[in-house]
């Protein structure tokens, strides 16, 4: 199974391709990508630079141009395709209709990934987009358990790419408008959820209290880190009581659903974090690189110290289990 | 100016849901009602028997029928019942079906068919991709600012184009029950417990500010969508159909009052007003028409 791993930043880039990624995947510094923060992604010199990088090494690049782009405006996700294809991205991983349309009909030889994005949950879906644009693979979505999984590689021409580590989503990706219902700022449109901007802390009876948009999103007492208020993670009140009503802070650690993810015929794990620093993504990928090893040996699939640089501090296999849901 | 009916998004009662739809067959003034249940597929069975009936009714009143597909497809069961609905062909030339994951054009065989609010369209592109393939009516994702949709409007003269005029808006979906999990039970083994919730289950904030709702894998807004006073732009703007999405509120005087807005009858903040007076307590909301965050309400008092 390939390692994807995620770069922010040049220097993110160079310190996977050190640690052993067999690809990386990053994006242009402007909303056409999903991870659209401040201080990160790349300009169209360090975006040749970084490929060129990750050739000379035998990695490759996959150039996420997953955003939705914006009525009228066109011609910047264009744009983007035509300069990733020029500086010999290895695939483009796209979302849109719109954009999946225009690169399988400008640049037809070029390998296009669905993003997970896209939301394309199930054969027929995935079939839709191998004879719609040529897709050659999907990233799939964070609904999915492992059987489920399993049955889409046996009934699919596409190859497979599936998360295993760093943040999670509980909603379909691409289908969610929380995050621009309470700051107007959204991952469809511009590649953020959950934007710091809107983000504050205050204090309200010797209690933290995190609020974004104006909404609090949790409260932490003396004794509890205060967590970042990523919508979907707070806690709330229903009249079945209050708490994590959709999904506590948890991140995503699948590491010991590797050797069924195999069996299941996955071709590639991605690691989530492109707003990550150089460190965090060398420390994730050494220890994915070794688990990895240690599997094609038939050892033990231990995770290897990953727990403490995970969201949160505690981590899920999320819907791969199926209890989950 | 049309007016739609979508699909009821809640596990209302099967003679409920019957009877609801009979209502608005004999009484409201709208154009086309979307039927089928779209959120979440062991909820189908239920209303499967009242179908036939209710379309018939609808027909009998002059309405047109849309049959709607899933949200979100993973189960085999869901992809068979996809796939089934996508049989329905098309009713002399106009859709029958209206699709709301790209699931379905898989098996959809260049057939005529609408899209509905669900299926990602953010530009005139996408939508050409979707006309080039069959699609005569377009209702556009709920977040989309004016600018989008007149956009999109603009490029495709030939597609009716739909906005979300009325209702909680749908903001997201998922492969976890939200309303099993407050139960403290999981989907599986969901008891239907849904179902006790016709209007979603409130979702407040800890300091109990109103936020959210809850309806089973769906999350909706707490604010309920006013478009009443933005009728005049959005005509201006070429669209062609306003959406009513239905809430647990007298559904035949809401469609009345968009008709009437629509019509030029009635001024729309004035329909507006006697809204929240249909659908007291909850807050009315415009915002992602206007670029702006979405349970906002813009415009209204200036």
């Amino acid at each position: 199974m390939e390692l994807i791993c995620p770069a922010g930043t040049p220097a993110s880039l160079e310190a996977a391709v050190e640690a052993g990624a067999d690809a990386i995947y990053c994006g242009f510094r402007d909303e056409t990508n999903a991870r659209n923060f401040p201080g990160l992604n790349f300009s169209r010199d360090e975006m040749r630079r970084g490929i060129a990088l990750a050739h000379r090494h035998g990695v490759k690049v996959l150039v996420a141009i997953n955003t939705f782009a914006r009525a009228g405006n066109l011609a910047l996700w264009q744009a983007a395709i035509d300069d990733a294809v020029a500086s010999g991205a290895d695939a483009l991983i796209l979302a849109d209709l719109a954009t999946l349309d225009y690169a399988a009909r400008r640049h037809p030889a070029q390998r296009l990934h669905v993003s997970v994005q896209a939301g394309a949950a199930n054969p027929d879906a995935i079939r839709f987009y191998a004879e719609a644009f040529g897709a050659q693979r999907v990233v799939l979505p964070r609904v999915l358990n492992v059987m489920e999984i399993a049955s889409i590689v046996r009934e699919s021409a596409c190859e497979t790419e599936v998360f295993i580590f760093g943040g999670l989503c509980v909603m379909e990706e691409g289908r969610c408008s929380l995050s621009s219902y309470a700051t107007g700022q959204s991952p469809n449109m511009h590649g953020v959820c959950s934007p710091a901007s809107h983000v504050a802390y205050g204090e309200r009876d010797g209690r933290i209290v995190s609020t974004l948009g104006g909404f609090t999103i949790n409260s932490f007492g003396k004794d509890e880190p205060a967590g970042y208020p990523t919508l979907c993670k707070g806690r709330f009140s229903t009249p079945k009581g209050a708490g994590y009503t959709f999904e506590e802070p948890l991140s995503l650690d699948a590491a010991v659903m590797l050797p069924a993810l195999r069996k299941a015929g996955v071709t590639a794990l991605k690691i989530e974090g492109r707003q990550r620093g150089r460190a965090y993504i060398a420390q994730v990928v050494r220890s994915y690189r070794q688990i990895l090893a240690a599997l094609d040996d038939g050892r033990e699939t231990a995770p290897a110290g990953l727990a403490a640089m995970a969201e949160g501090q505690a981590s899920t296999v999320g819907a791969y289990r199926k209890g989950w849901r | 100016m049309q007016l739609t009916l979508g699909p009821v998004f809640y596990h209302w009662a099967p003679e409920r849901w019957r009877d609801f739809h009979y209502r608005i067959a004999d009484e409201a003034p709208v154009d086309t009602v979307v039927v089928g249940e779209v959120v979440c597929s062991k909820r189908a069975p239920f209303k499967q028997d009242h179908v036939a009936g209710v379309v018939e009714r609808l027909e009998g009143a002059g309405k047109r029928v849309l049959h709607a597909s899933l949200i979100l497809v993973s189960l085999p069961r869901e992809r068979r019942q996809t796939r089934e609905l996508m049989q329905l062909g098309e009713d002399e030339g106009e859709p029958a079906i209206e699709i709301n994951d790209l699931t379905c054009l898989a098996s959809l065989d260049r057939k005529p068919f609408a899209v509905g609010p669900f299926v990602n369209v953010y530009n005139e592109a996408a939508a050409g991709f979707l006309a080039s393939r069959g699609a005569r009516r377009i209702c556009l994702p709920p977040e989309l600012p004016l600018t989008a949709v007149a956009g999109i409007a603009a490029a495709l003269p030939d597609v009716a184009i739909e906005v979300f005029a009325f209702g909680r808006i749908p903001l997201a979906i998922s492969a976890r029950c939200y309303h099993a999990r407050a139960h403290k039970l999981t989907k599986d083994n969901c008891r239907f417990v849904c179902e006790q919730d016709p209007d979603g289950m409130p979702v407040k904030t800890l300091d109990e500010a109103g936020f959210l709702s809850v309806n089973g894998v769906q999350t909706l807004s707490q604010n309920c969508t006013s478009l009443l006073r933005d009728i005049p732009v959005l005509r201006r703007s070429g669209v062609a159909s306003l959406r009513l999405s239905p809430q647990d509120c007298d559904m035949v005087e809401v469609a009345r009052l968009y008709r009437d807005v629509a019509d030029g009858r009635l001024d729309g903040a004035e329909a507006e007003s006697r809204l929240a007076e249909l659908y007291p307590e909850v807050p009315l909301a415009n915002g992602f028409l206007h670029a702006v965050p979405g349970h906002l309400r813009v415009g209204a008092g200036a």
